[in-house]
């Protein structure tokens, strides 16, 4: 049996980002994580925008906190975790000047929630920025706030520095029970992964799964509604095509088909957005893909269905219309980060603070530690530097020589280093150090990277998965 | 930086014959610079038979072909092997960085010869919706986990796409004891060799399905099974000629793809179509002094006109380089 | 009787057309070089094919040596031949063309290494 202060469900960017502000407190955490590594549910299919904080309305949690998140990955976080953080800016675009009275009625309440910057542009200015927009782009909102990042690269700095400052992630831990308990200061007792954990205060951060968890609490006072979305990634050699993050004027429902430019250089279409009954369903369709062709081509056209070499769909954690955070009088001790959808990765680190707000106010202590480490070192990879750090890294340690993905130029370092910061599926090691996500989708490097895998965790390679149990990869070996 | 005469990039069948041909024709100082530990290239996981029929006027195995080029590149003494090494970076003035373990070089060639193979076109190119579950491999990669590792990637499969590899390798996990439930291709007629469609599929009764498509693949964790329909003459599916196979194992073989990254960073000009180079002699390239041979300027369906389109470009090189077209002594 | 098959002779693929009577081949049309008339006949009267396949080394350079029957053997040993080839290991260095194992099941026929174990250059 574990004891500890506070109990974190889910290791997706919500989560991460609570665990790792709470980590500067003198306080014992666990972070539970029911897939095999952090960042594998609702995070990894993230866009990996962070919002300037527009199209939110002034009064809701998502615009606030998307403002507050947005400057704290700016001007704090994308520093201290040693992220590939790129401000490259976003612009919403209308068709028609009839919608500039849209425009200007963003721009006011994005002022009012404290977003820096915005202005109205014409097409000159957006001819001499974004020359590739279609003829029937008019004018654009221009917010300089926004950027771009690695989603699960985001989550696993977080759940690195996090434990680093002492938190306990126990991944492969599903939480099968919680039951109420008053003994020593213990109000939960959760059973999760064939161990029992006590804690005073439970954080539920379960994305898809919240609604499930705060039941099992003894608080079921929400719904978790997936919504899919499926994205379409372009060939890096499109790059140039694209220098903003660029939203059609927003929908009722929607943010719309965007063209995303991500931190690795692809540019990226989509996301769609449709309901769907099942926690499940990550399948991308014909329909999905026409729909994000449509979407993306009509602001620029010369956007082709050649140009895609990878797609994916991913699952919005939506409860009503905005995000869920505060504690459950039903179950006292229970904290809820629900409904955490877009802009959930740009709120996440101001999602945290209020957390630890919410969790103060209701008698949890917060005492600093005495040695709080800020920094995260940043992760060296060939394909970020310039040739002369490469050689620098070959002569400290001549594996950073050995090529194992050419596609994406990553080396045997690469690959056992994220093996050692948390690894254990062949879709951790691609999202930590891009093997395995380039022209060839793996089709030379697989089997060595296999191998590394299995001489770093001492597995057979029939052991070995994609992406966690019934994943495996490869069903018999002759030995 | 240091310099030399000719580095050719890439020690499979193109490297190995445009070596031995520059050599032959001239050539004194080359480079021969190779990612992999051993030279042959992807050769070595082609353990069947097929190759050298017109070369060597015998049936051999990919690495029986290879070997017989290897065994004359170690003899030659003007030709150097660089092993694990993996070329990064190539400019228009033929500087070439590589990176072995241990080092990164420059070298700075008078003459560079692109031998650098193809890849396989991929399941998000064709594209193919639904999950993105483990199981799903490129038919080369399937090919090397078994002939070279040894791995079992499934129990029963179905292979899209008709090509040779694919073809190859509905009968290599047969006989390692998989079923192939099925091998799908959309258009009228195979895409491989029909020798391979009488010695892979119908010796093994394994169903080839014309003009068919896979519409979807299922499965969350694992392939559990495929969506087929039969298509029209625009490759639409037909309306309830759908059927359904489980399967853990899809092996993709849709053909494959000159890899001229290197190239097209040094500024040449590339057909975006087929991805080879533009240019208006064979093994040319729109920047003098490179030169590109192999799978890397077409797409070859025999290793034996690779090694003769290599040698061409060998001879090209040398005589770029001011060497006389003497001594044409062939390999055999 | 007139049957209708293509030669795999040669990656030219002829479509042969067969005249037989019973189980012996009477004439044969349409074969581009005289490969042809020969795989018809075989093929027929008893098929055969050339097995490859790959052993184990037990050394870690190269794990899996290619093989290949030294001739075709008949399409019904196929099979068992590989259930063979899967027990065996060869842990000793060999050169192409070496035989891995001598008249492999008694057919005749030699099981031949396909490439130089653990071959890397010096």
């Amino acid at each position: 049996m574990e004891t500890c202060d506070v109990l974190i469900v889910g290791a997706g960017v919500t989560g991460a980002a609570i665990a790792r502000e709470l980590s500067r407190y003198k306080l014992k955490i666990f972070l539970l994580e029911k897939e095999v590594e952090a960042a594998f549910g609702v995070s990894k299919s993230n866009s990996g925008i962070i919002h300037a904080g527009t199209q939110n309305p002034p009064s809701s949690l998502k615009g606030r906190l998307c403002v507050e998140g947005n400057r704290l990955i700016r001007e704090e976080l994308s520093k201290d975790l040693g992220l590939t953080f790129v401000q490259c800016g976003q612009l919403i675009v209308i068709f028609d000047l009839k919608d500039l009275p849209a425009l200007e009625k963003i721009k006011k309440e994005g002022g009012e929630l404290g977003v820096k910057g915005l202005e109205i542009v014409d097409r000159a200015w957006l001819d001499a920025r974004e020359p590739n927009l279609g003829p029937e782009v008019k004018a654009a909102l221009y917010a300089p706030t926004a950027g771009i990042v690695s989603p699960y690269r985001f989550v696993y700095a977080l759940v690195e520095n996090a434990a680093a400052n002492g938190v306990e992630l126990k991944t492969s831990h599903k939480v099968t029970a919680i039951r109420r308990v008053d003994e020593g200061g213990a109000r939960f007792e959760v059973e999760a992964g064939g161990e029992t954990y006590r804690t005073r205060f439970l954080v539920n951060a379960a994305g898809l799964f919240a609604d499930e968890i705060s039941a099992l609490a003894g608080a079921p006072s929400f719904k978790i509604t997936p919504r899919k979305g499926e994205e379409y990634l372009l060939d890096k050699k499109r790059g140039h095509l694209v220098n903003h993050i660029i939203f059609p004027l927003p929908s009722e429902n929607s943010k719309g088909i965007l063209i995303i430019k991500t931190s690795d250089g692809n540019p990226m279409i989509g996301p769609t957005a449709h309901e769907t009954g099942d926690k499940a369903d990550l399948s991308t369709t014909d329909e999905g893909l026409a729909e994000a062709l449509a979407g993306a081509r009509r602001m620029m056209p010369s956007i082709s269905r050649g140009d895609i070499i990878a797609y994916f769909a991913g699952l919005r954690p939506a409860c009503g219309r905005d995000f869920v955070i505060r504690r459950e009088d039903a179950a006292p001790g229970l904290i809820t980060a629900a409904g955490i959808q877009s802009p959930g990765l740009t709120a996440a680190p101001a999602i945290a603070v209020m957390a630890a707000d919410i969790l103060k106010t209701h008698g949890l202590g917060l005492e600093p530690k005495k040695e709080f480490h800020r920094l995260r070192p940043r992760p060296a990879h060939l394909f970020q530097i310039p040739p002369e750090e490469t050689k620098r890294l070959i002569a400290k340690n001549p594996a950073y020589g050995d090529i194992v993905c050419r596609c994406e130029m990553v080396s045997a370092v690469e690959i056992r280093d994220a093996i050692k910061r948390g690894a254990r599926t062949l879709d951790g090691v691609k999202f930590r150090t891009r093997a395995q996500s380039g022209r060839c989708h793996g089709g030379f490097c697989t089997t060595r990277i296999i191998k590394i895998m299995r001489e770093e965790l001492g597995l057979p390679v029939t052991e070995i998965t994609k992406r966690g149990p019934g994943s495996e990869l490869i069903k018999g070996e002759r030995i | 930086m240091t310099e030399r005469e000719l580095v050719i990039v890439g020690g499979g069948p193109a490297g190995l014959a445009a070596a031995l041909a520059a050599g032959e024709a001239g050539v004194k100082d080359i480079l021969l610079i190779e990612r992999d530990q051993h030279l042959g290239g992807i050769l070595n996981q082609c353990i069947h038979t097929g190759f050298g029929l017109h070369r060597f006027k015998a049936e051999l195995t990919g690495p029986e072909y290879a070997d017989r080029f290897v065994k004359t590149v170690e003899k030659a003494p003007e030709i150097e092997v660089s092993l694990r090494s993996f070329a990064v970076k190539l400019t228009g003035d033929r500087v070439i960085t590589y990176l072995k373990p241990g080092a990164m070089e420059e070298v700075k060639a008078r003459a560079v010869i692109l031998a650098t193979g193809c890849r396989e076109r991929t399941r998000e190119m064709i594209p193919i919706c639904g999950s993105r579950p483990a199981g799903v491999y490129p038919a080369g990669l399937a090919q090397k986990m078994i002939n070279l590792e040894g791995w079992i990637p499934g129990k029963e499969a179905v292979i899209v796409g008709s090509g040779d590899i694919g073809l190859i390798m509905a009968r290599r996990m047969t006989l390692e004891g998989m079923k192939v439930k099925a091998v799908i291709e959309i258009q009228k007629t195979t895409r491989g060799l029909t020798r391979n469609v009488v010695q892979c599929l119908e010796d093994y009764g394994i169903p080839l399905h014309l003009r068919h498509k896979i519409l979807k693949i299922t499965g969350r964790d694992r392939v559990e099974k495929v969506e087929v329909v039969r298509v029209d003459d625009n490759f639409a599916g037909i309306p309830r000629s759908g059927f359904e196979i489980r399967c853990d194992t899809v092996l993709i073989s849709v053909g494959l793809i000159p890899e001229n990254e290197l190239l097209e960073m040094a500024g040449a000009q590339i057909d975006p179509k087929t991805n080879g180079p533009l240019s208006a002699r064979v093994n040319f390239t729109s920047i003098p002094g490179i030169f590109v041979c192999g799978n890397a300027f077409r797409v070859y369906d025999l290793a034996d006109n690779v090694s003769l389109d290599s040698e061409s470009a060998g001879r090209s090189a040398a005589e770029y380089l001011g060497k006389g077209s003497a001594d044409r002594g062939n390999l055999s | 009787m007139n049957r209708l098959m293509i030669c795999i002779e040669c990656p030219q693929g002829c479509r042969l057309s067969v005249e037989t009577g019973g189980s012996r081949v009477i004439s044969v049309t349409g074969q581009e070089c005289e490969c042809g008339e020969n795989y018809a006949r075989q093929e027929i009267e008893n098929p055969v094919r050339t097995l490859t396949a790959s052993v184990l080394t037990g050394s870690p350079a190269l794990k899996m040596l290619p093989v290949r029957t030294s001739a075709p053997i008949p399409k019904e040993k196929i099979f068992p031949a590989m259930e063979e080839i899967k027990k065996i290991k060869v842990p000793f260095p060999v050169e192409t063309g070496d035989a891995v194992v001598k008249n492999f099941m008694g057919l005749g026929v030699d099981l031949l290494a396909t490439r130089k174990s653990g071959r890397s250059f010096p």
